[in-house]
């Protein structure tokens, strides 16, 4: 804090809208480093969200659900359209793919204990299978992402669907970045790749490009895998209407669109801020897309980017989707930021509620490192019983706002229950301003 | 479908069997004993996945051109390509070996992690991209931007290679006898040594090219400058 934050302002002395403290401070840091800045969690700036809508409520022209006494259904399931086994979960809110690398052993066994807990699924990620997420997640998604680090037919075959990694919330466009300081023996081994180096993964899958190559390369992976497994296309929010309608013709069962304030480990905060569109608007463009082409509900839909509340649950599935993913509210929920390490994260320059090294590899809490020492701190099972019951919170609130909008199940949330706050919000759902019938854009919005 | 008294060869013909069912056929063969050992596709017509996701110690030969992703996959069965491959021929391959006797299209034995990948005719490009321990050895040429973000293994040509080899390569080893158009960023010739030749020598053998010499070689390598980022650098990528 700066003396001027710290109590030590005084008159005369103005702040720069333009040139902010943390404008200032990053100018420096630059010119000290002379290498842009490399960090984790999701966009930082202030973006139209799901805080910007509201839900309406039951009263005499609706007939709301008794709170505690009638069912309000959330289980889900998906992909449907072509896998002879899909997903059956409890609750519409799965844990998103990050990697064993990014994170520690114990946080990805802790990932699969409290999604089996909760009746979900989680996820791999851009280093692989680890045989402990296998073994404590009873439904895993297994990630075929560009750089095909760890990629091998064998967990093709053990994993209970496979997710096609096209691009991110964090950075669509962009490839995967490990530091070589989490670069340990077993993550060099599962990667084929020098120890210590600072990895770059692609941002090009090596065997596809473009809409046409992706059919036939989701035949591939049917085919390796005799059409078990539901097939999910990720894409990070940008050109959303054209990618989805592109993804669902490619065939997939699934699609993921991760809007721009989903996580990462290791990005460009240049990146981070500044590429990509809000979960906001990728929620309506991906409704749209299906809607158009008779696949809404028949190709399910799941979001994810900024999902941090069952209002957030609530109001992304009245939008159209069919579930959501978390995974920096996941990690938050397993002790990322927690107080209790304010003290050493002020050691590392940090400190509580502001933590987002996790490209650093020195993370007090054990979730972002592979260094053993601070890895070993972490608890997988009281890790996982906090990020369970964290599932169950979203959950239950999701419910609650459902059930005061007469809907016996999530799903039957629709967008008619939504108003928007702002014009910006209200352009971007799709859903009128609060108390008029006008929606900014309505028709043409693609 | 149906098994040759004579040869013990089960034929399969594509234009009669769906390829669901051949891959299906295939994938039920028994991990160490599989009955029969070898397979005929013919009447392939370009079709995509034809043999992909193999586990099991058999021979099969596709009498004719395929598409996309021949053999993708592969795990300890040999499976040999009496045509054209198109795309990503053994494309993630673990083991086992993949002949191509014509040439192969973009993305050759790309991401493979084990085995032989023998292309006799030219492959286009990025062969080899991504590899992570895969053999590749081709007859003729290969395509621009080949080997690119290459791990580990060895990539043999024993013609030309197009631009951008080898571009912010690993630590695979790449061979070219013939002219390379130009290298990618951090790709740099290396010195030949002995233990090199003896490596190449093995290739070739492997691949059945005993009639090439493999002094005509030239090896490529990364320089490893890349490996850590340094902003000095930043007029490489």
């Amino acid at each position: 804090m700066s003396a001027v934050g710290a109590g030590g302002w005084r008159p005369g002395l103005r702040e720069s809208h333009l040139y902010d403290r943390n404008v200032i401070a990053e100018i420096q840091r630059a010119a000290r480093e002379g290498i842009y800045d490399i960090r984790g969690f999701g966009a930082k700036r202030r973006v139209p969200h799901f805080d910007d809508l509201l839900l309406l409520g039951a009263s005499i022209s609706r007939y709301p659900l008794e709170g505690y006494r009638e069912r309000c259904g959330t289980d889900v399931v998906l992909g449907t359209r072509f896998a002879k086994k899909p997903l059956e979960l409890k609750i519409p809110v799965t844990i998103a793919g990050m990697s064993f690398g990014a994170l520690s052993a114990p946080a990805k066994e802790a990932l699969g204990r409290a999604a089996t807990e909760a009746g979900t699924s989680t996820t791999t990620g851009d280093g692989g299978m680890t045989p402990e997420e296998r073994q404590h997640s009873k439904l895993l998604v297994y990630q075929v992402l560009p750089s095909r680090y760890g990629m091998n037919p064998d967990d093709l075959r053990r994993a209970d669907a496979i997710e096609i990694v096209v691009g991110q919330g964090a950075k669509p466009g962009g490839g995967g970045m490990l530091l070589g300081h989490k670069i340990s023996d077993r993550v060099a081994e599962m990667r084929d790749l020098p120890k210590g180096i600072d990895q770059r993964s692609a941002s090009r899958h090596p065997d596809w490009t473009g809409p046409d190559d992706l059919e036939i390369k989701i035949i591939e992976l049917r085919e390796i895998t005799d059409w078990e497994k539901p097939v999910f296309v990720k894409v990070g929010a940008t050109r959303t209407y054209y990618d989805v309608q592109l993804a669902v013709k490619a065939g997939a069962d699934v699609i993921v669109v991760d809007g721009m304030q989903g996580g990462t480990a290791a990005t460009q905060d240049v990146f981070i801020e500044h590429v990509g569109i809000p979960t906001l608007p990728a929620v309506r463009l991906a409704v749209q897309a299906l809607t158009e082409l008779g696949m809404h509900r028949r190709v399910q839909l799941i979001v994810s980017g900024g999902i941090r509340t069952g209002a957030d649950v609530a109001k992304a599935l009245a939008l159209g989707a069919d579930a959501t993913s978390i995974g920096t509210a996941a990690l938050i929920a397993m002790g990322d930021n927690s107080p209790e390490y304010d003290e050493q994260y002020r050691a590392i320059g940090s400190a509580a509620g502001y933590y987002d090294g996790w490209q650093a590899g020195l993370d007090p809490v054990g979730i972002s490192t592979q260094d053993d020492e601070l890895a070993g701190r972490f608890d997988p099972v009281l890790g996982a019983r906090r990020l369970a019951n964290y599932l169950r919170v979203l959950t239950l609130e999701a419910q609650t706002l459902a059930r005061a909008c007469g809907k016996s199940h999530l799903h039957n949330l629709e967008p008619e229950d939504l108003v928007a706050l702002t014009l910006e919000a209200a352009a971007m759902a799709g859903v009128p301003l609060a108390g008029t019938n006008w929606i900014p854009g309505a028709g043409d919005a693609r | 479908m149906a098994v040759e008294a004579t040869t013990g060869v089960e034929l399969v013909d594509l234009e009669e069997t769906s390829l669901r069912e051949l891959n299906r056929r295939l994938h039920e063969l028994a991990a160490d004993d599989p009955q029969p050992r070898r397979w005929r596709v013919v009447n392939s017509n370009g079709a995509h996945a034809v043999a992909c996701g193999l586990n099991a110690p058999v021979e099969v030969e596709v009498a004719g051109h395929v598409g996309y992703y021949c053999a993708g996959m592969n795990q300890r069965a040999t499976v040999r390509i009496s045509g054209n491959a198109g795309t990503g021929v053994a494309e993630n391959m673990m083991s086992g070996i993949v002949v191509v006797d014509g040439n192969a299209s973009q993305s050759a034995g790309s991401s493979g992690r084990g085995g032989l990948l023998v292309v006799h005719g030219d492959a286009g490009a990025r062969c080899g991209i991504s590899m992570k321990g895969v053999d590749i050895v081709v007859r003729g040429s290969i395509g621009h931007l080949s080997a690119f973000m290459a791990q580990r293994g060895s990539l043999v040509v024993c013609g030309d290679a197009g631009e951008a080899l080898g571009d912010s390569i690993y630590e695979t080893h790449v061979y070219v006898r013939g002219e390379v158009a130009g290298l990618g960023a951090d790709c740099v010739e290396k010195e030949l040594r002995a233990h090199h030749r003896a490596e190449l020598r093995s290739l070739l053998d492997q691949a059945g090219f005993d009639d090439v010499d493999p002094g005509g070689f030239r090896r490529y390598g990364s320089a490893r400058t890349l490996y850590s980022f340094r902003i000095d650098n930043a007029g490489a990528y």
